[in-house]
């Protein structure tokens, strides 16, 4: 299989200004990936999967991945007059690389069995641009998968036939699998006939303040 | 929507079906959870229209407890007794996968011995799993009981062989990243080499009763096809891709583990029907047979752990991989991206099992109901790995 040097290249002249970055691995599997632009990205999926040469037909894994915002900090050396003497003085600068939400398809070939060449794609941040193109139209594998990520991760998928919950209920509100997810204290809080009846046996029998809890509420004499 | 998805065309049925039909008039029925033959938890919205399925939905979740999440807070060794419960008929292949994706994480080398002991496992799981799926497969045509006993004879042997080697039935827990857990003994694997021995018989025998059984060619010829182009772009895998005749399997694709070293074939469909999956196990677990009697030949002295791998307080270099194997269900791959803490950054599985059923609707469009139960029962799902 080429190389995936070779494979932007390619891709580069076929999608005329794509924005495409090869993104290291610095484990021994080496499984360097190709980041793609969301603006064209259902047209490099489409070369991917129909270019004679790389045919990569079958996506099968496709994921989210969460990443927080980093902070950055660096330590530069400045010249500073301080009491009217000159010296060196260490200013920490602080950069703040904002986070983002990352899909990941790990594609193969069945037809020339090779594989796999990993596509990431990028939202513009975690909170107000969650969108990203969806690749269902090329490979129908992702339906699902790409369900899950809108489901887990809460990346809404433009284009996607049937953008619902597939494992969360539909009323679920959060995104679990964000990394600053925090459980609620009570997954589905509603009044219940508990909760008025509750209410009334209070309003009828005369507190006991020194005792807590369920124990307030007991028969008076 | 102009996706260009397949549409099946209606089956042909008898007349008398189609009188019994109310015009135009779709009966929305919820099959699910509960019902025996979803395998678990499943449940699928259906419209029906007399007895002809229009329109399928399923619904995921009843098992959801987001696997995922666990995984990053737990440590990479405390997910690998977890990874039993995904699948929990084929813990040996769910160990196989996320310990394969870790070695290929931290770069890790297994020894020989132990690969041999992988490859024994994986194939008695496949076995095991194939001849409960057939067994489950005729008692949801109604053939109650007496396959799915025969079936669940032959697994007990297997299983019986599990425990004594890993100390559990289902649950293994038995490979580590750098190898296996314990070693095998020299008597364990004479048991092992005589319940495949007698494995054959078994298989002769339980062929003679379905391939040519009148009703079950009737049930399952021609019902849920599948197109090896549709499968291909659903990212079908396993038994189901090559039941449409697809040669693809990751055994020999990928060569992991020791495989190259052994001959065997692939076995393939032609027509990608439900009788064309049911008859890919049966020929698969005759190839598995071939396998495990070259590795009982084969399996050499040695340690099964690299003396190298640092279990506990295992914190792999920064990076991600992604490891998959041909798992009895299909592809089970894991992706782990490390951020060289003793946690996964990120860890995630890819369930054959959940993708199988992307194309569900589209098999079961067009048949009946009674069809659907069929064509469910041989997609194949364990509903720990579907909802994870």
């Amino acid at each position: 299989m080429e190389t995936l040097a070779e494979i932007k290249a390619r891709t580069e002249t076929v999608a005329p200004g794509a924005r495409l970055e090869i993104v290291s691995n610095g484990s021994p599997s080496q499984q360097a990936s190709l980041r793609i632009d969301n603006e064209h990205a259902v047209e490099i999926a489409r070369f991917l999967r129909d270019d004679p040469e790389l045919r990569l037909d079958f996506c099968s894994n496709v994921t989210g991945v969460d990443w927080l915002d980093r902070t950055i900090k660096k330590t530069v050396k400045v010249k500073q007059v301080v009491d009217g003497v000159e010296k060196e003085v260490d200013q920490i600068s602080e950069e703040v690389i904002p986070g983002y939400l990352e899909a990941v398809y790990h594609l193969y070939s069945i037809a020339r069995k090779h594989g796999p060449v990993i596509i990431r794609m990028r939202t513009a941040d975690r909170t107000a641009e969650t969108q990203l193109p969806s690749l269902t139209s090329i490979w129908r594998s992702a339906e699902f998968q790409e369900r899950e990520i809108f489901d887990l991760y809460g990346i809404h998928f433009d284009g996607h036939p049937d953008l619902r919950r597939i494992l969360m209920w539909d009323e679920f509100e959060d995104y679990p699998m964000r990394k600053d997810y925090r459980e609620p204290d009570d997954y589905e809080y509603e009044p219940t006939p508990h909760d008025d009846v509750l209410e009334k046996a209070k309003r009828h029998y005369a507190p006991r303040p020194q005792l807590d809890g369920a124990e307030k509420i007991t028969a008076q004499p | 929507m102009s996706l260009g998805f397949q549409e099946l065309e209606a089956a042909e049925r008898p007349p008398t079906i189609m009188t019994s039909r109310l015009e135009g008039e779709l009966l929305e029925v919820s099959m699910g959870p509960q019902h025996p033959s979803t395998h678990g938890v499943f449940r699928m919205n259906v419209a029906l229209d007399g007895e002809i399925v229009r329109k399928l939905k399923p619904v995921f979740g009843y098992l959801h407890r987001n696997h995922e999440k666990i995984g990053e807070n737990t440590s990479y060794l405390g997910s690998m007794p977890y990874t039993d419960r995904l699948d929990y008929f084929c813990s040996m292949t769910n160990n196989w996968a996320y310990a394969l994706s870790v070695e290929k994480l931290a770069g890790i080398e297994v020894p020989e011995r132990a690969e041999y002991l992988r490859v024994i496992l994986a194939e008695l799981t496949r076995l095991q799993n194939h001849a409960s799926l057939l067994g489950f497969l005729l008692s949801d045509m109604g053939a109650w009981g007496t396959p799915l006993m025969y079936a669940f004879r032959e697994r007990e042997k297997i299983l019986d062989l599990f425990e004594s080697l890993s100390g559990s039935r289902m649950m293994c827990d038995y490979m580590r990243f750098g190898g296996c857990r314990v070693d095998a003994s020299p008597e364990w694997l004479a048991r092992a080499k005589e319940v495949v021995n007698r494995f054959p018989k078994f298989l002769d025998e339980f062929e003679n009763l379905i391939v040519e059984n009148e009703i079950l060619i009737a049930r399952t010829q021609n019902v849920g096809k599948l197109s090896p182009g549709l499968a291909i772009s659903a990212g079908i895998t396993g038994p189901m891709l090559r039941a449409c005749g697809v040669n693809y399997d990751i055994r020999k694709v990928d060569g992991y583990g020791y495989y190259p070293r052994f001959k065997f074939r692939i076995p393939l469909g032609e027509h990608g029907d439900t009788y064309d999956r049911l008859m890919m196990r049966a020929l698969e677990m005759r190839e598995s047979i071939a396998i495990l009697n070259q590795a009982f030949e084969q399996i050499p002295a040695g340690p099964v752990m690299n003396p190298k791998v640092k279990i506990r307080a295992f914190k792999p270099p920064v990076g991600e991989a992604y490891g998959r194997i041909e798992a009895p269900k299909g592809e089970l791959g894991f992706y782990l991206i490390s951020d060289g803490s003793s946690n996964p950054y990120r860890y995630r599985v890819r369930p054959p099992s959940f993708i199988n059923l992307t194309i569900l609707e589209d098999l079961c469009l067009g048949h009946t109901v009674a069809d659907v139960m069929v064509i469910l029962g041989s997609v194949d799902i364990v509903m720990g790995e579907v909802d994870r």
